[in-house]
């Protein structure tokens, strides 16, 4: 989540659902939110009756569409062009929110004289042309050091560079900035972002993506209209924007226009990141991916200062901002899992703690699965025989391991590998375990959804036959691995005898309690075991724990917090009493920005929490996002640190500086603004720029079973662009096993306009391939003129729609759609571009 | 109290999670897997193991992709849109239509009904007994929306009961429940006729003039019908959604016939009369 991290301090949606209720418009771009959240969409339909509009821009006119009172068209992998024309037409236009702009943005800051934007070659300053990545010197702001670890330290690409000299490395990070607040200075932020976006006009727009200017400025007039002090606009997006080769700078975009619009922060505005998942938010807060650790912490690194714990503090605390609380976070982090062991003073057992020395996200693993380095792997909750990008690779890998274990309640393909293929399983060396697991309904636990918020659910029935819950699993597997080397001398085996690993259980099958699990996420006093009330408890001399510290307070007063299911008739459309959402059950998140400079509402129409002179406190319908006591005329003393350093009207609070970044200085790694590139495959040239794609995508040259279809190759001239249905779930792990769902969408189609159909002689519901360099799939054709043709570039460039939900196995099968998308590597986050790829398509079943 | 449903297409997203409730709470099999290209409907239609069907109707060309359309004439007509087949306003393009037994206020199945099979129950509301069902299948013709269809591994004809049972413990029906967008209101139909009234004037002060209210017993409820307690408000024709403009009573249709046979009756009995009159 760095697009909204980099920008406003905090990797999740800065919005609830409910929220989106308030809005006077919504945007909705690379989500087709009524079809994959049709739950969510109840909030945008209401806030449509209250008179609302609705906007979708899409490549496919979908069920969303179909209620929106806008729809416009656009070439799949040009969100960037689209969302760069808006912030041109809201800078050329005057269409800013000034004094939101001014106060709450880095606009005014000035950026290093060294710094170089992209025109014409598409290219920032700071370009590595051997090592194929960016160094981030050029891009930080005049006279400061580069602020590392701003949030969650993940800026290991500056450690080495900042020895170099960079100017004022020895200021004290409280100082001022320089800056201009008439936002006239060539080099602040405000003017590189509007020469920036100055080439992104509506013609280019209508020349890039492919919608007609007609609709481009229905859609820039509409948002403008309904944005500022009495009205804000909302904008939703989902993995339309995330799975591409630039998908965080499409965020970043998106994250900017907002800002500009003065929009975040404030009831009816803000970006609402829909997940794809129940609890794909959860997976990230306490975290499953392999360079965090719960809360955003940064996971210990080889190639990083980490040699010790000393190391690690000093080098990942920021000197202002909220990450300064760091060191509380982490001790207490290390405290809740190895207990008395972990001594902070020493911090010796963190020796023995594993650091990451490369990229271990899933697709490199999976690469090292087949060339042999990976022996074996648990799969839990996850189908990635079919789900993941390159399927077909996958699928190798996996038959590549010596033992596999799959938990799931049906046999997915993924422990179906031994056989799929046409491999004769006596060729198939892998041991494959498949354990029944339990459904939802079937044990305790709590979701954390699109909106950060953790809502419980309790077991409803036992689950069938021998099937126990994914954590049964977990916490016996580790209880014996404990018993195994209880007795060993070998000091790398300090820390699993250190492990705190004595959940009680309950019932027959002694299943771990996983309120306990919840009591040590949200935290606990280490002398007494008293549940904490939230983070601000947290100490880092040792004398609390806490398992994920954004999660603190979900346990507090020992009651769970998660559980609570006030109606919605009870209470106001906050919601403070359904669920609970982090940090501290604030449900908008920046909202001291709701907020003007001196602590007052915008407008009547729009307030949420101000400043209450006589209390002296911040207060309004929701947990102020912002010191409770920090007055809006405070300004921090020039030798201030950590917190203290934040002025009292920086509603950014986990900013170094407490303002949005319009310009990152730091935190990407392709680039302090976004850049319309192409997708990696495309059959257009990049209209905008020399350069053809994101050139900091990492991609794996020379490997046979990965090829790319290079640039308008002629053989594969057709974009697809794969997507879910309402009627399954994912990979279909949950769905193709259902005769209730599978009925509604019995088959794998494609989606194809009348025009390609016309042209490759192809009738409804007939066959056809649809092939790339990676293989061929077989699908029925769905003809549809709610597919658009794009005229690019004097051409028609057709699309292709791919549901991607189905494989061999369940009732019904369909060929797997993700066999014939390449594996390629976002720069920040490591995600595969899914969302436009090139292919050919013929008739028939060749 | 007469209970029903009000079925609002201009909210429908067209999620069908009122299919699955229906069938998961009924405990209907599902149909079979058969992909029909006809948009993303792939149940087609109301039947004896399917009481809700949502219908897809890809409106803008006013017909329906089949495999006999013909796709190159269709291009030609979809090029003259605006560059890049934009469509400003999206509303009504794609609608999506939840259809349900209509609960009719004069119910021609109930009169079609020889066992006594099919009431009217204390919610007053259309109900197959399926005791008592014999399966001779008169209510299948005599049903004028195509609602009701035998199961054929069963016999007995079957259609959506209102969720009786789930009334009778003071819950709404199951597709009513799932509705995420209340697109399916349910509730007194005295209530829901009001609720039905001011939505539409609400959709005609937003310029949607075309709305209306379906199952009035002024629209679609001629034809001895008298309404139905299952209403919709539909932006479209009525034949749009596959919904008869006219429903009738069947024996309106035998209606010329019964006078024609009672004539010829008569007049054979005069001949006769007249034949032997000596």
């Amino acid at each position: 989540m760095p697009g909204l991290g980099v920008t406003y301090g905090r990797g999740g949606a800065t919005t609830s659902l409910q929220d989106l209720q308030n809005a006077d418009c919504i945007l909705i771009e690379g989500s087709n939110m009524a079809e994959a959240h049709p739950v969510g969409f109840r909030h945008p339909m209401i806030a449509r009756e209250k008179g609302a509009k609705l906007i979708h821009i899409d490549p496919r006119f979908t069920r969303t569409s179909a209620m929106c009172d806008i729809y416009a068209p656009i070439r799949p992998g040009t969100d960037i062009a689209f969302l760069g024309g808006l912030i041109n037409y809201v800078i050329e236009n005057q269409q800013y929110f000034e004094d939101y702009v001014v106060a709450y943005t880095n606009a005014a800051t000035l950026v290093s004289e060294d710094f170089r934007d992209t025109d014409p070659t598409g290219i920032f300053s700071g370009w590595d042309e051997e090592k194929q990545e960016y160094s981030a010197e050029t891009w930080r702001y005049e006279g400061q050091p580069i602020d590392y670890a701003a949030f969650g330290g993940s800026q290991d690409t500056v450690v080495g560079e900042a020895g170099q000299g960079s100017p004022g490395a020895g200021e004290h990070a409280g100082s001022p900035r320089p800056s201009d607040l008439t936002l006239q200075h060539p080099r602040c932020v405000f003017q590189i972002l509007k020469r920036h976006f100055a080439r992104y006009t509506p013609e280019m727009v209508e020349k890039v993506c492919g919608t007609p200017k007609e609709a481009f400025l229905e859609v820039a007039k509409t948002i403008c209209e309904n944005s500022g002090r009495e009205k804000t606009t909302a904008l939703c997006y989902a993995v339309g924007w995330t799975q591409h080769s630039k998908g965080v700078q499409v965020i970043r975009a998106a994250a900017i226009l907002q800002l500009l619009l003065g929009n975040i922060g404030r009831p009816g505005g803000g970006i609402m990141a829909l997940r794809g998942h129940a609890t794909i938010q959860g997976s990230t807060d306490i975290a499953t991916l392999y360079d965090i650790l719960p809360g955003y912490i940064p996971m210990p690194d080889v190639g990083k200062g980490h040699d010790s714990w000393r190391d690690y503090i000093q080098n990942e605390t920021a000197k202002t901002g909220w990450w300064s609380n760091l060191p509380k976070y982490a001790t207490s982090l290390m405290k809740a899992w190895y207990g008395d062991a972990f001594d902070p003073e020493d911090g010796e057992l963190f020796d023995h703690f594993p650091r990451i020395s490369g990229d271990h996200s899933y697709y490199p693993t999976l690469l090292d699965m087949k060339d042999g380095e990976v022996k074996g792997s648990f799969v839990f909750g996850q189908n990635l025989a079919v789900g993941g990008p390159h399927a077909k690779l996958a699928r190798s890998a996996l038959r590549s391991l010596d033992w596999l274990v799959v938990l799931d309640a049906y046999e997915v393909e993924t422990a179906a590998v031994w056989k799929l293929d046409d491999v004769p399983p006596e060729e198939c060396a892998t041991e494959v375990f498949l354990i029944p697991s339990a459904l939802v309904a079937e044990k305790d636990g709590s979701f954390t959804q699109t909106q950060r918020m953790l809502q419980w659910h309790d077991k409803a029935v036992e689950p069938p036959g021998d099937a126990r819950s994914d954590a049964w699993f977990v916490y016996h597997l580790g209880r014996r691995i404990k018993e195994m080397y209880q007795e060993s001398n070998d000091p790398r085996d300090a820390l699993i005898q250190a492990l705190t690993w004595d959940y009680p259980t309950e019932g027959e099958r002694e299943e771990p309690h996983i309120e306990s699990i919840l009591k040590e996420v949200s935290g606990y006093k280490m002398d007494t075991g008293e549940p904490v009330s939230g983070f601000a408890e947290l100490a880092a001399d040792g004398s609390t724990a806490c398992g994920g510290w954004i999660y603190s307070g979900a346990y507090a007063e020992g009651i769970n917090q998660s559980r609570r299911r006030k109606p919605a008739s009870e209470q106001d459309l906050v919601a403070a009493e359904w669920g609970w959402a982090w940090p501290m059950n604030r449900r908008l998140l920046y909202n001291r920005a709701s907020a003007d400079p001196e602590g007052k509402p915008w407008s009547e129409r729009k307030k949420h929490v101000w400043w209450d002179e006589e209390q002296e406190k911040w207060t309004g319908q929701d947990v102020p996002d912002f010191q409770a006591d920090k007055p809006p005329s405070y300004r921090p003393e020039p030798d201030a640190a950590g917190v203290d350093a934040l002025p009292g009207d920086g509603p950014f609070i986990m900013n170094g500086d407490g303002r949005g970044w319009l310009f990152a200085p730091v935190g990407l790694k392709d680039g302090p603004l976004p850049v319309h590139y192409e997708p990696l495959e495309s059959p257009v040239p990049n209209l905008l720029y020399y350069q053809q794609r994101d050139p900091a995508l990492k991609v794996f040259p020379g490997r046979p079973d990965n090829p790319y279809n290079v640039p308008e190759d002629p053989r594969y001239p057709y974009v697809v662009t794969t997507y879910r249905l309402t009627e399954h779930h994912t990979s279909g792990a949950m769905s193709r096993w259902i005769p209730w769902l599978s009925e509604l969408q019995p088959e794998l189609f494609c989606e194809i306009s009348p025009e390609l159909a016309a042209e490759k002689g192809v009738n409804n519901t007939d066959w056809v391939t649809i092939e790339t360099s990676r293989g061929r799939i077989h699908t029925r054709a769905l003809v549809t003129d709610r597919i658009p043709v794009y005229r690019i570039d004097g051409r028609n460039i057709h699309t292709i729609g791919l549901p991607y939900h189905f494989g061999p196995n369940g009732v019904v099968t369909g060929d797997v759609v993700n066999d014939i998308l390449p594996v390629s590597l976002e720069a920040n986050v490591a995600i595969h571009e899914a969302k436009a790829f090139t292919a050919n398509l013929e008739a028939g079943r060749v | 109290m007469a209970t029903g449903f009000l079925t609002d297409t201009t909210v429908c997203i067209g999620c069908k999670a009122c299919e699955v409730a229906c069938k998961q709470w009924n405990q209907l099999p599902a149909d079979g897997y058969e992909f029909t290209g006809d948009s993303y409907d792939n149940t087609k239609q109301l039947s004896g193991s399917t009481w809700r069907h949502v219908a897809f109707i890809e409106n803008p060309k006013k017909r329906r992709l089949t495999g006999d359309v013909d796709l190159v004439a269709l291009a030609e007509d979809v090029t003259e849109q605006l560059p890049g087949g934009a469509e400003l306003d999206a509303l009504g393009r794609w609608a999506f239509m939840s259809d349900v037994c209509k609960h009719c206020v004069e119910a021609p199945c109930q009169q079609a009904c020889p066992t006594g099979s099919i009431i009217r129950n204390e919610f007053d509301n259309v109900y197959i007994q399926p005791d008592i069902c014999n399966g001779c299948g008169y209510c299948v013709p005599a049903c004028p929306y195509g609602v009701i269809t035998q199961v054929p591994e069963d016999g007995r004809a079957f259609k959506c009961t209102l969720c009786y049972d789930r009334q009778r413990d003071g819950l709404e029906p199951a597709c009513a429940k799932a509705c995420p967008t209340n697109s399916i209101m349910f509730g007194d139909v005295e209530d829901l006729k009001e609720l039905a009234e001011q939505r539409v004037a609400e959709l005609h002060n937003k310029g949607y003039t075309q709305a209306y209210v379906y199952g009035t017993p002024e629209v679609g409820g001629t034809g001895g019908i008298g309404g139905n307690h299952s209403k919709f408000i539909l932006m479209d024709e009525p034949e749009t959604y596959n919904l008869p403009k006219h429903p009738f009573l069947p024996q309106e249709k035998f209606r010329g016939g019964v006078i024609a046979s009672a004539v010829a009756a008569t007049v054979l009995g005069a001949v006769v009369a007249w034949a032997f009159k000596d």
